[in-house]
């Protein structure tokens, strides 16, 4: 089996009495390209942190290549993406470049990165007179400066326009296909969906689905048959029954088909509507399936 | 090591000196308490300039070093970018170490602006020797301020630190009898000065730039406050994980 990069044991993080990451084991195993999803104070960034040294865990155990994250030599083979658009206004881009190099043994070729990025020519401008786009880019290539073995980009492509998240969705790929680990959070499913061969879904501090892209996108695509009905007949296929107000919702996989067997079956409905879950409403649905599994047991 | 000491240093005085006004507004503030306070106020008497100049100059030491850690360090530490240098491999000591020596360059930036206009507008002097005890007190003066401003930096919102930061520093200033001549002050500050850091801080420097007698309780009080805002600044840079929720 590959070597296991960054580890979790039973990891908790309270903040006062707010449990933000409960109870997660988790590996990340050398030359995997993880997505991690969830709804926003899923944990997913708390639990990041903690694998990068950022955060302490309350109780149990992280580990980064076999050491404390916490300890500077522990951190030697990451990269990571600063959050949000945080680079010092006033420092220029190659100085920033420069300025994370120096941290590292062999950084790579400064001039050479930001080309890659699309950022050529723009070593002298302040990172304040950026872009969003641009100091995105900027940000996401500080994490490949000092040839790590494993990446934490967090939410990546924030802000880029789709020409700019493709041209990134291809250089992570590259890395990954030298041989780089990837460890990824995102809102946008197509992202996780163009890149990750496996995905861990997060929601209230833990975790909710672990396994590979196939088989959690199956579980995503999930469609709520909402109508007025008072009472659901047996049904094949019905993953969870959500009531709000009046209306009824009926969660399913395959909603033509619910649809017929509901008419079979003779039920007396009306203001029939079906939508498809979003991304946050399909992992909550997951949670919800398997209450309704347990429940039918 | 030391190699990454001069790069945080470097890259921390470079985003400062890129906002000008920054700098300038470190170094007017002591340059006009002088030109307002001192320069009108001692035309004939050397001994007294000499000693109001000591006064500006911890006073601008003081100033320096609590709104360049407590505020400083509070600001930094809500930005995303100060989050991000702890993942490098660094550890915290080279940040640290930079820190205190970009503190320590804008600091001697208002000394040395401060002493030009007292050279130049007072009749103040210093002896070669007087200079050497005067940098030295002024290290040791610096301690206390730079610890204090550290635990306030490290323990407070930003917002909060600066807040704080302007409550302390008045009285500080004013109570340790750092904005008048030694014995000249309002009685209850002869009362307090002795316990405040200020007073023992400003009197070592008096003390090695002319005839002055060090009060032995101020001295006590200066160790007392340097261990105690040790402690705190030791306490809140350990307990520190930058922001709370992230």
């Amino acid at each position: 089996m590959a070597e296991t990069l960054a580890r979790a044991v039973a990891a908790t993080r309270r903040y006062g009495g707010i449990v933000a990451v409960d109870q997660v084991s988790v590996e990340i195993r050398a030359g995997e390209l993880v997505g991690l999803l969830g709804p926003n104070g899923a944990g997913k960034t708390t639990l990041i942190n903690m694998l990068i040294g950022l955060r302490r865990p309350t109780s149990g155990t992280v580990e980064l290549f076999g050491g404390d994250p916490r300890s500077p030599a522990s951190r030697r083979a990451i990269g990571v993406t600063p959050q949000e658009t945080g680079l010092p206004a006033t420092l220029r881009v190659a100085e920033c470049v420069d300025f994370v190099a120096a941290h590292y043994p062999d950084p790579v070729d400064r001039d050479e990165l930001l080309g890659r990025l699309g950022l050529d020519g723009l070593q002298r401008r302040q990172t304040g007179g950026l872009s969003g786009g641009q100091q995105r880019r900027l940000a996401v290539a500080l994490a490949f400066v000092g040839r790590p073995r494993l990446v934490v980009l967090d939410e990546p492509t924030t802000g880029l326009d789709v020409e700019a998240r493709h041209a990134l969705w291809q250089g992570i790929r590259d890395y990954h296909a030298d041989g780089g680990t990837v460890l990824l959070t995102s809102h946008y499913l197509e992202e996780i969906e163009a890149l990750a061969e496996r995905v861990i879904v997060m929601g209230d501090g833990t975790i909710l689905t672990d396994g590979s892209l196939e088989s959690v996108r199956g579980m995503v695509g999930i469609r709520r048959v909402s109508l007025r009905i008072d009472t659901v007949p047996p049904l094949d296929g019905l993953l969870g029954v959500e009531r709000e107000g009046d209306r009824t919702n009926l969660l399913t996989r395959d909603a033509d088909r619910l649809v017929r067997d509901l008419v079979a079956a003779g039920a007396v409905f009306s203001d029939l509507e079906i939508r498809t879950t979003s991304l946050e409403e399909a992992f909550l649905s997951i949670t919800t399936a398997g209450d309704a599994d347990a429940a039918a047991v | 090591m030391l190699q990454l000491v001069a790069t945080h240093a470097k890259y921390q005085i470079l985003e400062t000196v890129r906002i000008p006004i920054a700098v300038i507004g470190n170094v007017f503030f002591p340059v006009a308490v002088m030109l307002f306070f001192v320069v009108p106020f001692t035309r004939d008497d050397p001994a007294e300039a000499t000693q109001a100049t000591a006064s500006v100059v911890t006073f601008a030491l003081m100033m320096s070093f609590l709104f360049t850690y407590g505020v400083g360090v509070a600001e930094d530490r809500g930005k995303p970018w100060d989050s991000y240098t702890r993942t490098l491999p660094a550890g915290s000591a080279p940040r640290f170490a930079g820190r205190i020596l970009s503190g320590f360059t804008f600091m001697a930036l208002s000394l040395v602006s401060v002493v030009v206009v007292a050279a130049i507008g007072t009749p103040a002097t210093l002896s070669p020797a007087e200079l050497a005890a005067a940098l030295g007190a002024l290290v040791v003066a610096a301690i206390p301020f730079a610890l204090l401003g550290l635990a306030i930096g490290y323990s407070m919102p930003f917002k909060a630190a600066l807040a704080f930061t302007q409550i302390v520093f008045f009285p500080l200033a004013f109570g340790g009898g750092l904005l008048g001549p030694p014995g000249d002050g309002p009685g209850f500050v002869e009362t307090v000065a002795p316990y405040l850091p200020t007073r023992g801080a400003v009197e070592l420097v008096w003390a090695a730039v002319g005839d002055y007698e060090i009060n032995p309780t101020a001295m006590v009080m200066l160790g007392l406050w340097i261990a105690g805002t040790g402690a705190l600044a030791i306490w809140a840079y350990r307990r520190d994980e930058g922001r709370r929720f992230s």
